[in-house]
């Protein structure tokens, strides 16, 4: 079976450009699939030669062709490592044998973590971490049944090693020679499944090289943006200037007769104008000779300034509860001593590299989107609705990502596409420049954050009340339908408040203000880690303790976020400190996984600020490929200092005025300080690492900032409040 | 028609002499390693190299690439066997992947120059090359990497 619109693969020889093309094209003949888990026993072959889509996480071809299908997104993470890497430790396998294809969209990819099919909330290893050891470990067992049933040996004289099933004497079959019968024998029970101890694990904590490497230093790695399908055409789409606007009139007298344009129409229920052409730049250069006149609707008068006036009335009156331990706000009337502070933080975008984009190929009754994304079933439901089909009447075929950072957990880059390729009546990629990009974002919520400790007379903390105040991705995204319910994305890093206070209430002013906010790297953690972390270091310093003794001795029944925080001190010679250089900390739990931070900076004579160094120690429990573990934490410090200097949105008239990286302006490597990670040896269980050390740098800086300047940051970015270098 | 010369070969390809070398390369002539992240100069996804001279291909049109040497990211070798193609895989550069041919282009372009660069040469050679993803630590390893690799291969 083919699709009628194959891709079409300038370089053929590339087969890593194929796994996009083996979800649509899976066929019978030689495949037959063994189906995972045993809840979803495999499907006869002779269904699966008609079926379009595998239905769990293995296929092994009788060819010996070994596919591993991942259900979560690629998206610089590693998932298309770590993921087969489970299985793979199982089966015995080498990862050199493993092909790997994006799962379509079905029940069993759904994330238990996540409640849907979902890669977000650094979730996909935690989530995976026994579901695919044991399915490999199922098919280990039934590979070695089938084997014993081939070669009339007992399974128990039987094991697999190197991709090979091996018996007494020679015997040694491949997978494929026995996937077919397999493939009949019923799979054991997760229960009866016994999993590889960890001393015994040969894949899992090495830091065996990314599975996608390759693709991605030979320019044939596949992103959305370069699916390509035959008589596809491109298209630009223009969103109105005011967030939310409709159009009230189009004139495109001019456009409609330049080169290449095949179509104009009006998309996203008036949201937008959607200009299709024969190539882009055609329909870019069309896109500007359009005269359109939009009614701006609600936003128009939504600026920061509102945004942040808002903020602040709300946070004068009763929120939620997040935490309560113990009575905080009766100790704080009696306490003898209080310190306070408010925080406040900006909107910010999510500028992955990739720009927003979708190409969708919509037929007489299917529908198939190419496109990145991180919600596979909320795509399916968006472009049926813009298809006018049912869901499954929708396939989702999902590329690689060219950044994610929580941007592709929305949908709002799809439809425009569908519309196009229902009108057109042939596939349609839409691509959003740069500054659709920038302009139409959900954005990081901003917040205004109230924070106030009681001190007893000794200067013991005895109750600490951490309010804050912003809109709620979360009721946008997965409403609720408890009102009382807070939005646990919304006060992470400060509902887990470490430190031992025995009164402590995290309340939670749910305020919305008028901008659709998005989840953004590390979400709430990277707010509320400011806010704490910043505050921690206030308290510290208020009673002329160090900052690093005055956390070491709050944390004493937290053990494992005490280790990192004293690794991270020793590793940054805390304490020690070159003349001229003034460091600063910060410790987190985020995900399952510990981590603390010191930034070492200087400032020169004109007060210009330079980070030297930033040390990040990091308890994750097992590591599943300690090199990726790595490049996140990397890839976070980076992300959240970026934020941290420079990231800031404008809102004026409900438009956002910042549009490309010359005004919005992220890390480049001459301003990335030294990185120094620290991995410590666990073996608790994995904790999730793709987001959490974004949240630690913007605190460790301030509290740097502050040893060196006596002066207190409590608003993000730092850029406008001191010079950088 | 427009005839460009690109990774050793005559293309040719129907369209308007603004277009940028970007666009012609991603869309006409089917070679989307090369990536769009800005449109302005400003990210160095697209990064290609004009007569040895990494540019920026969103910024040039195809009417100035004429009669240039143009060399992309699937020119730079058949099998991922340039030093710097080796370097990467050697260091495992990549996380989204997205900016990695443009900076694997800057990076090339560089080497080509200057064979043993400084790490404030690396600086500035590779500050127009965006990574959201901040791979940056590796690849500023990877190219010290490519340069010894690069020093051993002349050596034997
Ligand atoms: S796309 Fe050319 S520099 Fe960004
Ligand atoms: S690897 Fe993702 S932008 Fe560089």
């Amino acid at each position: 079976m083919k699709t009628s619109n194959e891709l079409i693969h300038p370089n053929l020889n590339s087969s890593r450009r194929d796994f996009l093309r083996n979800a649509s094209l899976l066929s019978g003949g030689l495949i037959i699939a063994l189906s995972l888990p045993a809840c979803h026993r495999a499907v006869p072959p002779s269904k699966m030669a008609g079926s379009s889509q595998p239905s769990a996480w293995l296929r092994i071809g009788t060819d010996n062709k070994i596919t591993i299908i991942v259900d979560r997104s690629e998206m610089g993470q590693g998932v298309y490592t770590t993921l087969p890497m489970l299985i793979a430790e199982e089966l015995e396998l080498p990862l050199s044998a493993i092909n790997i294809e994006a799962a379509p969209v079905g029940a069993h990819y759904v994330n238990d973590l996540a409640g849907g099919q979902l890669t977000g909330g650094s979730t996909s290893t935690r989530d995976a971490w026994e579901k695919l050891r044991i399915a490999g470990a199922q098919a280990r067992m039934v590979l070695i049944e089938a084997a014993s049933r081939r070669l009339g040996a007992p399974a128990t004289t039987l094991w697999v090693k190197d991709g090979y099933i091996h018996g007494a004497g020679d015997a040694r079959l491949t997978f494929g020679d026995v996937a077919e019968l397999a493939a009949t024998l019923p799979l054991p029970s997760p229960k009866e499944v016994v999993l590889k101890k960890t001393a015994s694990f040969e894949l899992i904590g090495k830091g065996a090289a990314r599975l996608d490497s390759p693709s991605k230093i030979d320019g044939s790695a596949e992103f959305g943006i370069d699916v390509k399908l035959r008589g596809m055409k491109y298209a630009a789409l223009i969103q109105s200037p005011v967030l939310g606007g409709t159009v009230q009139s189009v004139d495109s007298t001019e456009a409609v007769g330049m080169p290449g344009v095949v179509k104009i129409l009006t998309v996203g229920q008036g949201s937008g104008v959607l200009v299709v052409a024969t190539h882009y730049w055609q329909a870019l250069k069309a896109r500007d000779a359009l005269k359109i006149v939009w009614s701006p609707g609600a936003r128009l008068n939504v600026s920061n300034a509102t945004i942040r006036a808002g903020l602040k009335a709300a946070s004068s009156g009763n929120g939620l509860s997040a935490r309560k331990d113990g009575d905080a706000l009766a100790v704080l009337k009696s306490a003898p001593h209080t310190l306070s502070a408010t925080y406040e933080l900006p909107l910010l975008a999510h500028a992955t590299l990739e720009p927003m984009n979708c190409t969708a190929d919509v037929q007489a009754s299917r529908c198939d989107v190419y496109v990145g994304t991180q919600v596979q079933q909320m795509a399916q439901e968006v472009a049926a609705h813009a298809a006018g089909m049912k869901p499954d009447q929708v396939r989702i075929h999902t590329t690689l990502l060219g950044g994610g950072f929580g941007r592709r957990l929305e949908t709002d880059f799809i439809p425009a596409a569908v519309e196009g390729s229902k009108a057109l009546g042939a596939p349609v990629k839409v691509i959003w420049t740069r500054e659709d990009d920038m302009t139409h974002d959900t954005y990081r919520p901003p917040a205004y954050d109230q924070i106030v400790a009681g001190l007893a007379a000794n200067g013991d903390i005895d109750a600490i009340h951490i309010k804050i105040t912003s809109p709620s991705v979360t009721a946008r995204l997965f409403p609720s339908p408890d009102s009382n319910e807070v939005d646990s994305f919304a006060v992470e890093a400060a509902a887990n408040y470490l430190y031992d206070v025995p009164n402590i209430f995290v309340e939670y002013v749910q305020h919305e203000v008028g901008i659709d906010v998005g989840y953004w790297r590390s979400v709430s953690h990277a707010l509320n880690c400011f806010v704490v972390e910043s505050f921690m270091d206030e308290l510290a310093h208020s009673r002329g303790v160090d900052p690093v003794e005055y956390r070491r001795q709050l944390l004493k029944k937290q053990p494992r976020a005490l280790r990192v925080l004293n690794e991270a001190a020793s590793r940054a010679d805390w304490g020690k400190t070159e003349k001229g250089h003034f460091l600063g900390v910060s410790v987190m739990e985020g995900y399952g996984s510990y981590l603390a931070q010191v930034a070492d900076i200087s400032l020169d004579a004109s007060g210009k600020m330079k980070i030297h160094r930033v040390v990040c120690v990091v308890d994750c429990g097992i590591k599943v490929n300690p090199k990726i573990v790595e490049s996140q934490v990397f890839g976070g410090i980076v992300f959240g200092l970026s934020a941290a200097l420079w990231g800031d949105i404008h809102i004026e008239g409900g438009e956002v005025k910042q549009a490309n990286f010359d005004t919005y302006r992220v890390l480049r490597m001459s301003e990335t300080p030294q990185i120094d990670v620290h991995l410590l040896d666990s073996t608790e269980t994995p904790g999730g690492m793709g987001e959490p050390s974004t949240a630690l740098v913007a605190p460790a800086v301030a509290n740097a900032l502050f040893a060196a300047t006596r002066k207190r940051l409590r608003t993000l970015p730092f850029a406008g409040q001191i010079a950088i270098a | 028609m427009i005839k460009l010369n690109i990774n050793g070969g005559e293309l040719e390809a129907d369209m308007s002499a603004d277009t940028p070398l970007l666009w012609a390369l991603r869309d006409h002539l089917g070679m989307t390693g090369t990536k769009f992240g800005c449109g302005k100069g400003l990210c160095g996804a697209c990064t290609v190299h004009l007569d040895d001279q990494p540019v920026r291909s969103c910024s040039v049109s195809v009417g100035d690439a004429v009669g240039h040497k143009i060399r992309t990211i699937e020119g730079l070798s058949v099998d991922r066997s340039h030093p710097v193609q080796k370097a990467w895989l050697e260091i495992d550069v990549p996380q989204c992947g997205y900016c990695q041919s443009g900076q694997i282009m800057a990076a090339t372009a560089l080497l080509a120059t200057n064979p043993s660069p400084t790490d404030a040469d690396i600086d500035s050679a590779m500050s127009g090359n965006i990574c959201r993803c901040g791979t940056y630590p590796r690849i500023r390893a990877a190219i010290h990497r490519a340069a010894e690799l690069s020093r051993e291969a002349t050596a034997k």
